[in-house]
């Protein structure tokens, strides 16, 4: 068993985080602005939109990977034009991983955050505006601070659901060592060649890891919720 | 010089309800809004602070336009009206330390100091707000309010969470905020005596509207005639004793007794808003020396 270990290729493990490590930095970026206008809006398009952002929770992965290699392949319209300008092919590599997983866990991101803005009292945000400061300023100096708990949660639940993609993955990325195969993918290919000696290894190393980064979350609420109380 | 001419329709508990208000106020008043709960005080407030919008009417301050539904480019954004508020739930931003929360408005040390020394509340410079009672809490949002020097200080039902005692250094607090930087200042407020004491202007709202509009006196005082007293209450009980009717009657926090006589016994019911007064004490004749 520690020999097999000590064999074992790692390379999907690090790429499982290189993804889940930008898919959480970008979605982070586009989720602030958009669920603050989330929270804020009274427009009745609003509930179009929130169903919309959810929509990942409900989909099976296969149907977003499979619009997003329809939408994507150099047979469409966007992944023609990025391949003629650009020279960059969209689908079975990193980037497309990058975009697919960035649709796949915008639920994740979002939600959490527009939920703690939505409960945070309105005086603080009138207040922050009375005080002479815009959206972003109050973003950046009152509304972030103030919702660590809901922020934390939703990092880190975001960075745990892409390590543990596989639908989308598979399809948008294929299986290409060292570029696109994923630990997820990594597990299904040794069980398919009944490995199961390595898929053991994989897997716990997969709750193991999974389970440290749940009890972080949940043992920083634990203590800022005492804190505050 | 501020002129506010503005129509709101309020969506209430008592269904739809349109506030139409039309004041001018005169630079460094200090003006009381009162009235019942739902008259449109509040709101009223939050429309000058631009919280709110209205569907008709304008706010000009001095020579600047806050808000003109004739002109769609006038508009004034709240962060540039320059004003202080009071939010009757403080407001104090938790992430940041007393003096932070002072700063935040305006990177001018000199000044936060200035005020919270105003306030005896200096030491607390670094202390969180989750740290600190309602009433020093109310003090340090006051201090925040005015950090920015405004020429319009609004204060939303301000003392209306804390105690009487907390409650009367606070007027004090607000009443030498007002002398030294004589801004113009607009508070709601439901309680006479702190109405009387701050106020150089009451304005009673209802329904709405203005009812009244004048010195505290003229506008709170309920006597008429040749009453000297009078008092309104809410009629608890009526009880016999002996051939005596006897009712007991809340009044502000004060239970009194009065004597009835058989008609108004059986005029009155329990749970009736009365009006306690006395008229002229009756002169008494006695005889003098044969």
């Amino acid at each position: 068993m520690f020999e097999t270990m000590m064999n074992l290729d790692f390379e999907p493990f690090l790429i499982s985080f290189k993804l889940a490590f930008y898919t959480t930095l970008i979605l982070f970026i586009i989720a602030v602005p958009l669920s603050w206008y989330l929270s804020q809006t009274k427009s009745k398009m609003k509930p179009a939109l929130e169903a919309l952002t959810a929509l990942p929770i409900v989909l099976p992965p296969t149907v977003i990977g499979f619009y997003i290699l329809f939408t994507l392949s150099a047979n469409s319209p966007i992944g023609a034009f990025f391949e003629q300008t650009f020279g960059i092919k969209l689908v079975f590599n990193f980037t497309s991983l990058v975009i697919a997983s960035c649709f796949y866990s915008l639920p994740f991101m979002v939600q959490p955050l527009q939920a703690a803005i939505e409960n945070m009292p309105k005086s603080f945000i009138e207040a922050s505006y009375i005080c002479g400061k815009n959206s972003f300023q109050t973003i950046i100096h009152v509304i972030l601070p103030n919702i660590k708990p809901a922020v934390i949660t939703a990092v880190v639940t975001t960075f745990a659901h892409t390590i543990g993609e596989f639908g989308v993955v598979l399809m948008v990325g294929g299986s290409i060592p060292g570029e696109t195969k994923v630990a997820s993918i990594a597990i299904y290919e040794f069980v398919e060649m009944l490995d199961y000696e390595s898929a053991h290894i994989y897997s716990l190393l997969m709750i193991s890891i999974s389970f440290l980064v749940l009890f972080c979350v949940y043992y920083f609420n634990f203590k800022h919720k005492v804190k505050y109380d | 010089m501020i002129n506010i001419d503005i129509k709101k329709m309020l969506h209430g508990s008592h269904g739809n309800m349109p506030l139409d208000i039309n004041i001018h106020i005169k630079q460094g008043e200090f003006i009381a809004l009162t009235g019942v709960s739902g008259s449109g005080k509040t709101t009223l407030l939050r429309i000058i602070a631009g919280l709110e919008t209205i569907n008709e009417g304008s706010i000009k301050v001095h020579k600047t336009t806050w808000v003109d539904t004739a002109k769609t480019k006038a508009y004034t954004p709240i962060q540039k009206r320059k004003i202080g508020y009071l939010f009757q739930d403080y407001a104090l931003f938790p992430n940041m330390s007393v003096l932070k929360n002072l700063t935040f408005v305006k990177d001018d040390k000199k000044l936060a100091y200035k005020l919270l020394d105003m306030v005896n509340l200096r030491q607390l410079e670094n202390r969180m707000p989750q740290s600190l009672s309602g009433g020093q809490k109310q003090r340090i949002a006051l201090c925040r309010a005015l950090m920015n020097q405004p020429q319009l200080l609004l204060l939303d039902e301000p003392l209306s969470a804390l105690d009487l005692a907390m409650r009367k250094k606070l007027q004090e607090d607000i009443k030498r905020f007002h002398k030294e930087f004589s801004m113009t200042t607009i508070m709601v407020s439901h309680d006479p005596s702190e109405i009387y004491k701050l106020s150089s202007r009451v304005i009673l709202l209802d329904q709405g509207n203005i009812l009244k509009d004048g010195k505290a006196k003229d506008v709170l005082l309920k006597t008429s005639g040749s009453q000297k007293f009078s008092f309104e209450g809410e009629l608890l009980e009526i009880y016999q004793a002996d051939i005596l009717n006897i009712a007991v009657v809340s009044i502000s926090e004060q239970l009194v007794k009065v004597v009835l006589d058989s008609t108004q016994a059986n005029e009155l019911k329990v749970g009736d808003q009365v009006l306690i007064s006395t008229k002229a004490f009756s002169p008494t004749i006695k005889k003098l020396k044969e």
